[in-house]
């Protein structure tokens, strides 16, 4: 089986809090506390990224390009990328400010004007990022660049030209093919990201990081809405314990659930 | 009334001292007037004496293993004054809490507590410990409860300090490869939290255990054989003593690969068991994950040709990291549980670490050694998820052999000998299962001489369960009989402390219980741990 095409990789990174953290709202309530938090990249990313080696290594994908925007802090997150395997990175400056408002519609402009600059074949993106659960960027990516799109997969492979991805809907699992150029979003079972090793991220030093900003590549970051206030979840009261059926029945009645 | 409680909640009636006074409360000394002393203390025995048959009735109508029925408490005002400390909810005396607190994953009966505290700082546990030490009330450290040997078991009731709400990762040093975490943090935590850095903690209990936890009991894991075991592995602790000082073992923030300063009192407090003080915050040593990994499975012909390939690969200085074996007993229940299709026979699960080259000479080496031996049936695996398919069997292990006996509870030997005599010692282990026909399948960190037999019996069963202790103790002496010793990692706990004594001999013991003895004069850390509580003369 010849592969006609060389596939050039663009993956995702987002630098988001850390899954294990305990998040806490702000008192003013516009956001979360993220000053002294630990950050990682998306999960979802990294399962993006371990794809995207893997099709290198079994010599399907011949470059992997990370990108992620941001301040920045977001080069740590390139750089794990980079020691994971990834060949180059490309950092699309926002300063902080703009950042805490920076949408999914904006962000898949610049991932759009990327990958025209860098021609690339496809685009691997992790299904959403675990800070505003969005779950937007890959669709939109998709269809600013005109590509079929292949979400929630849990199983990739190229055949003749063509992706097969096996995707996980809620009836189970739905299996498609979809034409090159295309936008793949991952989902939690497609692989088990790999741990960066020390000597890989030693390596990954060296590796070439280029640094854009949104006006180099023609885009307007513009906000489309407002946040209007981030809230706890109501805090759960305690239960309250009945004496006999008859008084669980008649308690399940007066909440309406009977 | 509280001068009676006070007298017979200290549990064991000491000869040399009948009325305990607390400095910082007066009631119990309310009796102290010595013209009634003579008839209030008979008074006292009468309704000792009392208690005890109560106590015994109530065990003989109600045993179980799971569940509690006595209730103890604690005297209001010291359980008022332990809100203050840690916070209102922060104590509990409700018995689900307090069941949960009593046992752990052995098969010892649940003891529970009088009541459980989470104190949020080492100034907390220090001051918690204080009020304890003070009332002379027994204190229990409890971690995850994961342990093997019952070692969180409250056999003196009093209070339970759980140390889970203490969970900082306090920081990490990548450039000098350590990390300093608190008792709420558990090994696969820590590994997470450090995933970006290219670091990982190796030790690998089965269970995800506390990082102090495992230290307080000296664990190990399945790749000891190349990365040691706790005892290496720890650098500095933040100990809380049974007075409630806190010391630093190797002074405060000190973090080298190596120190020569003074005694070693970081490796005093590590396999103490909660016993000699409570650990607030560990310092440990981390290591660069390896650039490759790769796996192999290999069946033998008999254990012996396991055993010896085992030995002959790491005195080749082979750097195997994980060299487990697991008998043809133990395969078969893997296969079964996990619809594997492994060859029944006593098998190898080897693992190598380091870089792309060195790991594919050193697989060929050991793939040499093992074929030397009979070896057949190869499986190597690099990949992440092949790999995992090749461990599943073993990391399945403690579930396969309970489904070999549906409703049945797992005991686990673990006995440790010199790696030349570990093929007698395991195939006298395996002749003495056959003899008495007990379910036993054998798994072993074989690289490190250690290995267990995984007794599946009936709890409810007396005779089984007599029979199992009984096994356990022949293994244990056939192993101290050619210098092993009768736990190679899980602990002491409560069950050993008699197989202590033969291992350490009279004045090793005599030594240890010096130690015990000046940290914790009146006993009160985990009493019944580790050394058995002396015998009293009532």
């Amino acid at each position: 089986r010849i592969i006609a095409m060389a596939v050039r990789v663009l993956v995702g990174c987002k630098r988001v809090i850390d899954y294990a953290v305990k998040i806490r709202v702000k008192p003013d309530r516009t956001g979360v506390e993220t000053q002294n938090v630990k950050h990682s990249m998306n999960p979802f990313d990294e399962i993006a990224i371990e794809e995207a080696i893997r099709l290198k290594e079994k010599k399907v994908a011949e470059e992997i390009v990370a990108v992620s925007c941001g301040p920045e802090k977001c080069q740590e997150t390139l750089r794990t990328a980079l020691a994971m395997g990834a060949d180059r990175a490309v950092h699309v400056q926002v300063d902080q400010q703009q950042y805490e408002s920076l949408q999914p519609l904006a962000v898949a402009k610049l991932l759009s004007k990327v990958v025209e600059k860098e021609k690339i074949n496809l685009v691997v993106l992790g299904k959403q990022a675990i800070d505003d659960d969005c779950n937007q960027t890959g669709q939109m990516t998709a269809a600013l660049l005109g590509w079929p799109q292949a979400t929630f997969a849990s199983k990739i492979t190229l055949v003749d030209d063509k992706l097969e991805v096996v995707r996980e809907i809620d009836g189970g699992l739905e299996t498609i093919q979809v034409n090159m150029p295309a936008v793949v979003t991952a989902d939690l079972r497609l692989n088990e990201p790999r741990y960066a090793t020390l000597p890989n991220i030693m390596k990954a030093k060296k590796k070439p990081m280029e640094k854009l900003t949104p006006s180099d590549l023609g885009v307007d970051i513009t906000p489309h809405y407002d946040v209007i206030s981030v809230e706890d979840p109501p805090q759960r009261e305690a239960g309250t314990k009945v004496d006999s059926v008859d008084d669980l029945v008649a308690k399940l009645k007066d909440k309406g659930v009977l | 009334p509280d001068a009676l409680t006070s007298l017979l909640r200290s549990g064991s009636l000491h000869s040399q001292s009948t009325v305990r006074q607390s400095e910082s409360q007066g009631t119990p000394s309310s009796i102290e007037s010595s013209s009634t002393k003579e008839s209030t203390r008979s008074k006292l025995w009468a309704v000792a004496c009392s208690m005890s048959l109560w106590k015994i009735c109530r065990l003989l109508v109600l045993p179980s293993r799971f569940y509690c029925t006595k209730i103890t408490s604690i005297e209001e005002h010291v359980v008022d004054t332990l809100r203050s400390i840690v916070g209102q909810n922060n104590v509990s005396q409700s018995r689900a809490v307090r069941e949960q607190h009593g046992r752990d994953e052995s098969y010892h009966k649940c003891k529970a507590p009088a009541a459980v505290v989470w104190p949020q700082t080492t100034e907390h546990v220090s001051r918690v410990v204080k009020v304890c030490s003070d009332n002379r009330i027994p204190m229990t450290p409890f971690g995850t409860g994961t342990g093997l040997e019952g070692g969180v078991n409250a056999l003196e009731e009093g209070v339970c300090i759980d140390l889970s709400k203490m969970d900082d990762i306090v920081e990490v040093n990548a450039e000098d490869l350590d990390a300093t975490v608190q008792p709420g943090v558990t090994r696969n935590r820590l590994n997470e939290y450090l995933r970006d850095t290219g670091l990982w903690f190796p030790i690998d209990p089965g269970a995800d255990a506390s990082l102090c936890g495992m230290g307080a009991t000296s664990a190990s894991g399945t790749n000891a054989v190349r990365y040691g075991t706790m005892r290496e592995n720890v650098v500095n602790l933040e100990v809380v003593l049974p007075c409630g000082t806190v010391i630093h073992t190797a002074g405060e923030g000190r973090r080298t690969r190596k120190t020569s300063a003074g005694y070693n009192l970081t490796n005093l407090f590590v396999g103490s068991e909660g016993t000699l003080g409570i650990i607030t915050q560990a310092t440990l040593r981390l290591y660069g994950i390896p650039e490759k990994m790769v796996s192999a499975v290999c069946a033998f012909p008999s254990i012996q040709a396991a055993v010896d390939t085992t030995v002959q690969v790491i005195q080749s200085g082979i750097p195997v990291a994980r060299i487990e074996l697991l008998d043809e007993v133990q395969m078969d229940a893997c296969n079964r549980y996990s619809g594997l299709n492994y060859e029944v026979a006593p098998t190898l699960f080897l693992e190598f670490h380091g870089s792309e080259s060195g790991v594919d000479s050193q697989a060929e080496l050991a793939g040499d050694i093992a074929t030397d031996n009979g070896g057949s049936s190869f499986s190597w695996a690099s990949d992440l998820e092949e790999r995992n398919r090749l461990w599943k069997a073993r990391h399945d292990c403690l579930y396969a052999n309970l489904a070999l006996r549906p409703g049945c509870t797992g005991i686990a030997t673990d006995v440790c000998v010199p790696i030349s005599k570990l093929p007698d010692a395991v195939v006298a282990a395996k002749q003495d299962i056959v003899n008495s026909g007990l379910t036993a399948p054998i798994v072993g960190h074989v690289g490190d001489g250690n290995f267990h037999c995984y007794l599946v019996i009936n709890p409810e069963d007396e005779n089984e369960m007599r029979q199992a202790e009984e096994f356990g103790v022949r293994v244990a002496r056939q192993a101290l009989a050619v210098g092993g010793t009768c736990t190679g990692e899980h602990g002491i706990g409560q069950g050993k402390t008699k197989l202590l004594e033969e291992e350490l001999g009279d004045s090793g013991i005599a030594a240890m219980r010096k130690v015990k003895d000046m940290f914790d004069p009146n006993n009160l850390m985990n009493p019944g741990k580790v050394l058995s509580n002396r015998k009293q003369s009532l």
